[in-house]
């Protein structure tokens, strides 16, 4: 009971972009966020996470299209040119499998850069670079060459952006070894998962997603420290419930736990796990909570076939098997290239009725 | 046109015409580094060029540039080359010739396996580029790189053991031919993708940059990226050719153009085969040389690298080159004809560097010799070295897949799996 008070207290916002904020005060122990009096933007979150770390060690430098002058693509950059100089925050010509190569020749001289992709969709001329280049390198020189690069930019659908823009790479990163890939969700994801990203002294890759940007969340005192860091590989779990698990990630999470409110209406208390690590993922906290709960509702935005929630369905059912009363499911992207028209990017992705109705059938309790 | 260093300086501003040596030289054009191959090379390779493209036998113009350079060599070039560095040139080129030949041996022997590709004919450009680089300065290559891996000082026995792929190779078996990495001597690779390379040298020539404005360190490390001509049609070539000459960046691009691309002639995949002539179009000197002549190759490389040290920024050397053998052990080569071979073979860099220390009295054939002998030693002792090394452990599958393990995960117990020591041992369930 405290627990879900606890959870919905503090993130309750999700994903409504109205101002309209629960800021109830937790009870409860240090391990949860301090009371609702700070709030900062997934923008604010990134931004203060690439400052502090460039501040701490000279060796981390930015590098992308627009990220200097122009204050970066979406703002994630503001103010990095003024305060650290054009040696350090580089406006590159477009030129992403030059500009991620020459990303990539600098770490493994040392430095330590942050590589900015306007979306990840621009990533697929670099992909070259960001998989043999860079998540192969230390297997391939036996550990004397690192890589501790980070890609990060938005990944994902954002808002009639039309077919091009709008792919989610999670899977495809995922499936490389090597590689790390997060994808953080509020503003305390962000800011911890970035900060890890840019000390890892492997290649990461760090999706974010647009339509968070401009996402108030509260943020704690500890999540605001400059050594704030959040661990690789650990899920969290947003929301605590007995009776049915909803994973996912990035934007989902927000509607994910706006499906878990309607349940709860319902009588159905859902577990929503914010996976913040696509790559390693952590199939220990799934399966735990599979486990509990015996329902798995995977959650994503991207193309279902051979996407993250295959990967999450299959491991429960190779370690959970016994633990399941229901067949697992998958909510994913539709299975065609985004449609530009607002009624059919609505239709291609998952909606919270989706998530509802899913959730509900694993139940046994929908028509 | 020609262009020599001095035909695109004016982009940077002022100019200085420094010359590494007072100009004895037959050709009157003044340029600003000796051994310039102006009135040399450009008219015959056009001739070359002209010559393929028409189909017609090229013996004359290959003749003549023989008879010129003879000419030139004796008279330009013998005081650029003191005993001592003349014996390290042909060590370095004979080892390299000794290893590829007995690298062929061990592959029809199945020691070797998978891609090997052969570096004979080529090994004046890597003994004359490398042969001046420090231990820190960097090096990249490509899939054709055990002998830029041997120029730059990684041991033999090191090289062999990873064809073999035994654990003492210098990536532990686990690169391979294509992948030969050394941190300790700044050979960052062997790259498989063609054009790959280039960015990746041209972010370790902005580190060395990066040291030297942001962190303020003493750093005067450049970077020699080592390519084909087919990658010259690559994307990725021209983007960094852009942003080198942009940022100013201590790297020299240096293309082995040895006219084939597997079976792809150079002539018929692109539309102005002279590629140093593209290096101008992006703001750096773009210099020709015979790639066959390894103090031609010497010249141009010293010039090149002070340059770059100086802060001067990049420069485009296209090396005419060829492999004698076929582009992998797996090539039939079935496309190239003989006759080119054939004078190609005849102007071999080794037998040339030999003749050149003989009839200038600085080295006799007993000397040559019994560098060639040591060689031979070293190269079988390298052989039987990799024989006699292990195979990789099993526990080796899982490791340095990340520089922190804990990138495997959380296992089912709730640790990090790389804390599991049967994970390592790979004995442990995946």
């Amino acid at each position: 009971m405290w627990g879900i008070l606890r959870r919905s207290a503090v993130d309750g916002g999700g994903f409504s972009a109205s101002s309209l904020r629960r800021t109830r005060f937790s009870l409860v122990s240090a391990r949860s966020y301090a009371a609702g009096s700070k709030e900062m933007t997934v923008r604010d979150a990134l931004n203060s996470a690439i400052d502090e770390e460039m501040s701490a060690d000279p060796k981390v430098f930015v590098m992308g299209e627009e990220v200097g002058q122009y204050q970066g693509a979406y703002k994630i950059t503001k103010g990095l040119l003024e305060k650290y100089g054009p040696e350090r925050v580089y406006d590159t010509p477009i030129t992403e499998a030059g500009f991620t190569g020459i990303g990539v020749g600098a770490a493994y001289a040392g430095l330590k850069p942050v590589v900015e992709f306007m979306t990840f969709n621009f990533s697929m001329q670099a992909i070259d670079h960001i998989i043999n280049s860079a998540a192969k390198s230390n297997y391939m020189s036996a550990g004397q060459i690192n890589v501790p690069i980070a890609f990060r930019g938005p990944n994902g659908a954002a808002a009639g952006v039309g077919a091009q823009h709008s792919q989610c790479y999670a899977a495809w990163y995922a499936s490389v070894p090597g590689l790390k890939v997060l994808a953080p969700y509020s503003a305390e994801d962000a800011r911890g998962l970035l900060k890890a990203a840019i000390r890892d002294p492997d290649p990461v890759v760090f999706l974010e997603n647009e339509l968070l940007y401009g996402e108030s969340f509260p943020i704690s005192e500890e999540a605001l420290d400059s050594s704030f860091c959040l661990p690789i590989g650990k899920a969290k779990i947003e929301r605590e419930g007995k009776d049915v698990t909803i994973t996912t990630f990035s934007k989902m999470v927000g509607f994910a736990l706006k499906a878990a409110e309607k349940l709860a209406e319902e009588g159905i208390g859902a577990e929503v796990i914010n996976l913040r690590s696509i790559r390693p993922l952590d199939r220990a906290t799934i399966n735990a909570s599979v486990r509990k709960t015996s329902r798995l509702v995977t959650v994503e935005e991207g193309f279902p076939q051979h996407g993250v929630c295959a990967e999450i369905c299959a491991s429960v059912v190779e370690e959970s098997f016994s633990y399941l009363d229901a067949p697992v499911a998958r909510i994913a992207g539709a299975d065609v290239p985004m449609p530009y028209a607002a009624n059919l990017e609505r239709l291609a992705l998952p909606q919270v009725e989706d998530i509802v109705r899913a959730a509900k059938r694993a139940c046994y309790r929908s028509k | 046109m020609a262009t020599s260093f001095s035909a695109t300086l004016p982009l940077h501003g002022s100019q200085e015409n420094r010359l590494l040596l007072p100009p004895i030289r037959l050709a009157p054009p003044p340029s600003s580094f000796l051994g310039s191959t102006r009135s040399l090379t450009i008219p015959s390779s056009r001739r070359l060029y002209h010559a393929h493209a028409a189909r017609r036998s090229p013996v004359v113009g290959v003749q003549e540039v023989v008879k010129e350079k003879k000419v030139t060599n004796s008279l330009v070039l013998c005081i650029l080359i003191t005993k001592e560095e003349g014996l390290v040139l042909y060590e370095d080129m004979i080892l390299g010739r000794s290893f590829e030949d007995m690298c062929a041996q061990m592959y029809y022997r199945g020691k070797m396996f998978g891609f090997v590709h052969l570096y004979n004919g080529q090994e004046a450009v890597s003994t004359g580029f490398i042969k001046l680089l420090t231990q820190s300065d960097s090096v990249v290559s490509t899939y054709r790189d055990h002998v830029h891996a041997l120029s730059k000082g990684v041991s033999a026995r090191a090289v062999m053991s990873e064809l073999f792929g035994k654990v003492t190779g210098c990536c532990r078996g686990q690169g391979g031919s294509m992948h030969m990495f050394s941190k300790e001597h700044n050979m960052l690779g062997g790259f498989a993708f063609i054009g790959e390379g280039i960015p990746v040298a041209t972010g370790a020539a902005f580190t060395s940059k990066y040291k030297r404005e942001v962190l303020k360190q003493d750093c005067e490390d450049v970077t020699v990226a080592f390519f084909g001509d087919g990658t010259c049609n690559n994307g990725q070539f021209y983007e960094c050719l852009n942003m080198a000459a942009l940022y100013k960046l201590p790297i020299i691009f240096v293309v082995e153009n040895n006219l084939w691309a597997i079976g792809m002639s150079h002539l018929r995949s692109t539309s102005d085969p002279e590629i140093w002539k593209k290096g101008p179009a992006f703001g750096m000197p773009g210099v020709h040389v015979d790639g066959m002549d390894v103090l031609k190759v010497r010249e141009v490389a010293k010039e090149a690298v002070t340059r770059a040290r100086r802060g001067e920024g990049p420069t485009l050397v296209e090396c005419e080159t060829y492999r004698f053998r076929g582009h992998s052990l797996a090539d039939p080569d079935e496309l190239r004809d003989a006759a080119e071979k054939a004078k190609y073979a005849a102007r071999d860099p080794i037998t040339a560097l030999k003749k050149y220390l003989v009839e200038n009295k600085l080295a006799n054939e007993g000397e040559l010799k019994t560098i060639e002998k040591k060689i031979d030693e070293l190269v079988e002792e390298a052989v039987e070295f990799a024989d006699a090394s292990p195979q990789p452990g099993r526990s080796q599958l899982l490791e340095n897949v990340f520089a922190d393990p804990k990138g495997f995960g959380i296992g089912p117990d709730g640790r990090y799996r790389c804390e599991d020591p049967k994970f390592t041992e790979g004995t442990a369930q995946v």
